[in-house]
């Protein structure tokens, strides 16, 4: 771990803290009363403001979660060099690619 | 086995591959686990190798693992850790064994030349010698570590140094927190990128074991933290 | 070996760290995925919510909230310690972090029954 991905860990991680507050906050609210797709698109579909959070929350994690797990996978499992950094740019990639398609999915019209 | 009059003691003998051999050893009103290794080496077992010097806690080579935790044996009283009239002796951890309880303490001592925990003067011999402020700010923090005795408990005590070899560890990165606050160092960069690299103080996860295990009762999680502001401040302002 | 040198609660914090954020980025493809079908398959999504609805998902949805706060918090207590001028009081920074992630999952969990 080096210091310019420590910074990118830890830039990721105070845009994510208000969102997750959010996150929880629409989460509590939401499930009163059972949820429902036409419920949760109902609120999101065509909305820019819901694309431009959940966009940003999902570059975010896409970024902390592939740092995070490099760590793990290095201590952990032992991964080291070209491999290690192979795996962390393949968890970027496929949290960046899921995340945004489902944040198109509830946002788009 | 062991009774009120003698415990028994599993001493670690080989060195990474090796197994725990049982003494028994005769209970004394006043006895530091040092004292136990003594005895066995004098007394059953010539043949068993550990380290030694001071025997009053100042030198830091007595350290060793008892009952699977990293102390300082010659300060250690052997009844803060009997366990129903048994310990375990072991070589600490994280360094290689060269033979029963003695490791190579050099990949330990290498790391703090890595840190840059090295001084860079400010004034050559001919100048006047430099008043410090005890009470400065900088001189506060840099004072902080500067009781550490080389004994690697807290190298010996931290999970990230076992999962990552490349860790330069708490003791390097906490001397390097010294030297950076220390107003007669010349070279902070040095030191702010020493200490940023692969095995830099950016692994640490706070587990705080050096901070519960120091003999001397130090923090280097704290200083660890003070490096990670300090590059961190350090970086943004390259940045601008 | 006993690991006599792990017992003490900053050591346990870590572990909860650590799990958190590896069980959370396990979940996070999935929770990506049920969403993805929102947009031409709402009807898979709403099959997906009516399977949620039973006890033991609302339990492991607890479970998630859970690991969700105490990851924030934990977090938000490495940031201080690493990047504000602040020392003391970490077991209780930890514990208090643990109390309130317990806390917010439970007011999700009554919420949610």
């Amino acid at each position: 771990m080096t210091l310019g991905l420590y910074m990118a860990q830890r830039i990721s991680a105070l845009i994510m803290a208000p969102l997750v507050l959010l996150h929880i906050g629409v989460m509590i609210y939401a499930i009163q009363g059972g949820l429902s797709a036409a419920e949760i698109l109902g609120r999101t579909k065509g909305s820019i403001l819901w694309f431009a959070v959940y966009g940003t929350f999902v570059a975010a994690v896409s970024v902390h979660g592939a740092i995070g797990l490099r760590t793990v996978l290095s201590e952990w499992m032992g991964l080291r060099g070209g491999t290690l950094n192979a795996a962390a740019w393949a968890i970027f990639a496929l949290l960046l690619v899921l995340g945004m398609l489902a944040v198109h999915g509830v946002t788009a019209r | 086995m062991a009774n009120e009059t003698h415990m028994s003691v599993s001493v670690w003998r080989g060195d990474a591959v090796g197994s725990f051999q049982p003494f028994e050893v005769k209970v004394e009103d006043n006895q530091t686990v040092l004292d136990v290794v003594a005895w066995i080496q004098q007394y059953a077992d010539p043949t068993l190798s550990y380290r030694y010097a001071c025997r009053v806690g100042m030198c830091g080579s007595c350290a060793m693992m008892v009952n699977g935790t990293p102390r300082w044996t010659c300060r250690t009283h052997v009844k803060k850790v009997l366990v129903d009239g048994h310990m375990q002796i072991a070589p600490l951890r994280n360094l290689p064994v060269i033979k029963d309880l003695a490791t190579d303490m050099d990949p330990f001592f290498d790391k703090w030349v890595a840190a840059e925990g090295v001084h860079h003067p400010t004034l050559t011999r001919n100048d006047p010698i430099e008043a410090l402020d005890p009470a400065a700010e900088a001189r506060v923090e840099s004072a902080a570590g500067i009781e550490c005795i080389n004994c690697s408990v807290c190298y010996a005590a931290c999970d990230t140094v076992a999962n990552n070899p490349d860790f330069l560890g708490p003791a390097a990165l906490q001397r390097a927190w010294s030297v950076y606050n220390d107003s007669k160092n010349a070279d902070k960069q040095a030191v702010l990128d020493a200490v940023s690299g692969v095995g830099g103080c950016h692994n640490c996860h706070s587990q705080g074991s050096c901070a519960v295990h120091c003999p001397n009762a130090l923090n280097p999680m704290n200083a660890i933290a003070g490096l990670k502001r300090e590059t961190a401040r350090n970086f943004f302002k390259r940045r601008s | 070996m006993r690991r006599g040198y792990r017992n003490h609660t900053l050591w346990v914090a870590y572990l909860l760290h650590r799990l958190s954020g590896v069980a959370l980025a396990l979940f996070l493809p999935v929770h990506f995925w049920v969403l993805s079908y929102a947009l031409n398959q709402p009807e898979h999504l709403d099959g997906f919510l009516r399977w949620s609805e039973m006890g033991i998902v609302k339990f492991a949805e607890f479970g998630l909230v859970f690991l969700l706060a105490a990851h924030l918090f934990g977090g938000l207590r490495l940031m201080a310690l690493e990047w504000l001028p602040w020392t003391s009081g970490q077991k209780t920074a930890a514990a208090g972090a643990v109390a309130a992630s317990t806390l917010i999952a439970g007011v999700f969990l009554m919420r949610a029954i």
